[in-house]
């Protein structure tokens, strides 16, 4: 199956791990085509004295964002971090310590930007910006899926996440980028999503799965796209339109938006959810990616925006859309002022889709039969972005709570995995960051490593046989790697495949079954 | 890279799908699932016609969805299920049939 071993069980969890020096120092992504740097403003090959335009904007990087410069500053090597990322667990480099990775970059910052650097270099262990290191950083910048886990156990919160999106962005700068993040950009900036699905496939493939949940239920659900006057804006990741489980959450969402009542819309323009320019640092990107959805909300005139099941799309939303959109408070643009005066405050601007199910189900206007979800036993995987990178509802946890509320909802059989494997500790899929491409397999499967073995533990103990995400990139890194550690594909679902299979609408034909009993 | 087709060279990128759609043959077909080890059989070939005529409608692969819908359409409804594609396509109908139909690999979160 792979040319790869993949990593046993520890004995127990945290169990130590015998280092093996450059395991992983042969990965490496493919590397952007020219087309795919030029069309993000990035020059297309590596230029001419690229050392010196690294080093330059380094500078400009340093002097930009002040947490850069005191991550490269604050590292006391307290020893905190070095086992706590699920790549060095399952591959035992210990270049995939957080603290070696900051090293990469941290020991450039010291030669060019320090006084002791500059005149003894190694005393500090400072290095010359050479070929050697962007090979390095090039491997090993793209063995972080920026998960932030490590930062968690940080006694200064140095973000390693942050580095390696500073890596990249430099790396970007001077011609040496990564195919997938890079070329998906350009499809998104282009066509509007990732996946690069136009307008007609898309909509012919959304009354596919109409037709689907009328086969179904006996009414008409309707996912409507590019409705002008509709009340809602769903951003999802374009995912939910093609891949497996994510079809099964969109045709979730769509059931309980008809349930509800509400007047919904997708948008053909900002048919995606997802925003990889965080993955490569790039605000410049970050703002034309973001500006399309602020575009389709004012074109279509909707009062509210839910976001779908996407992980680091919620942080975008929920962290970046203000200022650099006007979607939430801040903007200060004639476009993001005229995008404040249409939405409806009295909403959370944007919302989650679990906070808004999470208050219908608070106010009891959906039903549920919970027997349909019998034959399942849940547990739930916290997405990186969601858990450490954004929140949800009006108090400190609640993106750990409403998302399991909602499951608990429906499913009657739960539980949860390791306390330290979850909410705010919880381990990356292995594939998030910029890191789902074929070319990195073999990292995804042994980054998966804790997450399979907290997973394993719960199937053994309460026998779990479905994993829940609310994230498109957990759901298809799950969906390949479950295999590998001898799981069955399908036994990652979307949270909303949960709700879909336990929701009785009103007028359906499991209403009516249900009431004859 | 490239692969050599009846003494003519069509162009593949890093993972072995063509640049150039216009370029497929069904022998390239062969020869595109022989570097994946897919034997091609007459339920093979239904699965790549089906995937060609819908890219040139909607210049994009379809759903995995879509696809078995419509092979259950078909070809009865015992075939329309993804075990059925994966049976003949073991690392995913979407990327691995889309090579060896020649098309572009489908990107993004799946």
């Amino acid at each position: 199956m792979a040319d790869f071993q993949v990593p046993e069980y520890r004995e127990y969890p945290g169990a130590p791990i015998p280092l093996q020096e450059g395991a992983t120092a042969h990965l490496k992504p493919f590397l952007a085509k020219p087309n795919h740097q030029e069309q993000l403003g990035f020059p297309g090959e590596l230029v001419e004295n690229w050392e010196e335009k690294a080093i330059a904007k380094m500078g400009d990087l340093l002097n930009r964002y002040r947490s850069l410069r005191v991550y490269m500053d604050a590292c006391v090597k307290c020893g905190s971090c070095t086992d706590k990322c699920h790549y060095f667990q399952g591959t035992a480099d210990p270049k995939n310590m957080p603290v070696a990775r900051q090293d990469l970059m941290r020991s450039v910052y010291r030669r060019y930007f320090t006084l002791a650097g500059k005149y003894f270099p190694k005393l500090v262990g400072a290095r010359d910006m050479t070929r050697e290191v962007l090979d390095e950083w090039y491997s090993y910048f793209h063995q972080c899926s920026q998960c932030r886990r490590c930062s968690v156990f940080c006694p200064y919160g140095i973000d390693t996440a942050e580095i390696s999106m500073a890596a990249r962005e430099i790396m970007d700068s001077i011609g040496y980028g990564q195919k997938y993040c890079n070329e998906i950009l350009g499809k998104l900036q282009t066509i509007g999503n990732n996946l690069g699905l136009p307008g007609k496939a898309l909509e012919s493939t959304l009354g596919e799965f109409e037709e689907e949940i009328e086969e179904d239920t006996g009414l008409p659900v309707k996912i409507p796209i590019d409705k002008v006057g509709a009340d809602i804006l769903l951003i999802t990741p374009s995912a939910d339109f093609f891949a497996e489980p994510h079809i099964d959450g969109l045709m979730g969402y769509a059931k309980v938006f008809h349930e509800a009542g509400v007047n919904w819309t997708l948008s053909s323009y900002a048919s995606e959810a997802a925003n990889f320019s965080m993955f490569i640092g790039s605000y410049d990107n970050l703002k034309v990616v973001a500006e399309r959805i602020r575009k389709a909300a004012l074109d279509l005139g909707v009062k509210r925006i839910i976001v779908g099941e996407c992980g680091h799309a919620w942080r975008v939303a929920y962290s970046f859309w203000n200022t650099t959109a006007g979607i939430g408070s801040g903007g200060d643009e004639p476009y993001a002022q005229a995008l404040q005066k249409q939405l409806d405050h009295n909403y959370p601007i944007p919302q989650h889709i679990c906070e808004f199910i999470w208050d219908l189900i608070q106010k009891g206007k959906l039903r549920f039969d919970k027997s349909q979800t019998d034959w399942r036993t849940v547990t739930f995987h916290d997405s990186c972005n969601v858990a450490r990178g954004s929140r949800m509802g009006n108090y400190p946890g609640g993106q750990f709570d409403i998302p399991r509320n909602v499951i608990k909802a429906v499913c009657n059989n739960y539980y949860d995995m390791d306390p330290d494997t979850i909410k705010e500790k919880t381990y990356c899929c292995g594939g998030g960051g910029g890191l789902l491409t074929d070319d990195l397999m073999e990292i995804r499967v042994k980054g998966a490593l804790p997450r399979m073995e907290a997973l394993n533990e719960v199937v053994k103990d309460h026998g779990v046989t479905h994993l829940a995400a609310i994230c498109a990139i957990c759901k298809a890194q799950f969906a390949k790697i479950l295999p590998y550690y001898k799981f069955p594909m399908d036994m990652i679902v979307s949270t909303h495949q949960l709700v879909s299979e336990a929701l009785v609408m009103t007028g359906s034909t499991q209403e009516e079954e249900l009431d004859e009993e | 890279m490239a692969l050599n087709i009846n003494g003519k060279e069509l162009e593949t990128d890093e993972e072995g799908y063509l640049l150039n759609l216009n370029e497929w043959t069904r022998d390239a077909a062969v020869e595109l699932a022989k570097s994946e080890s897919v034997e091609m059989t007459e339920s093979h070939w239904e699965v790549i016609d089906f995937l060609r005529e819908y890219y040139d409608e909607y210049q994009i692969a379809p759903a995995v969805r879509v696809l078995t819908k419509a092979i259950g359409k078909k070809l009865g409804k015992e075939k329309g299920n993804s075990k059925y594609l994966y049976e003949l396509f073991p690392y995913g109908p979407a990327k691995q049939a889309c090579k060896i139909a020649g098309l572009p690999k489908p990107t993004g979160c799946i």
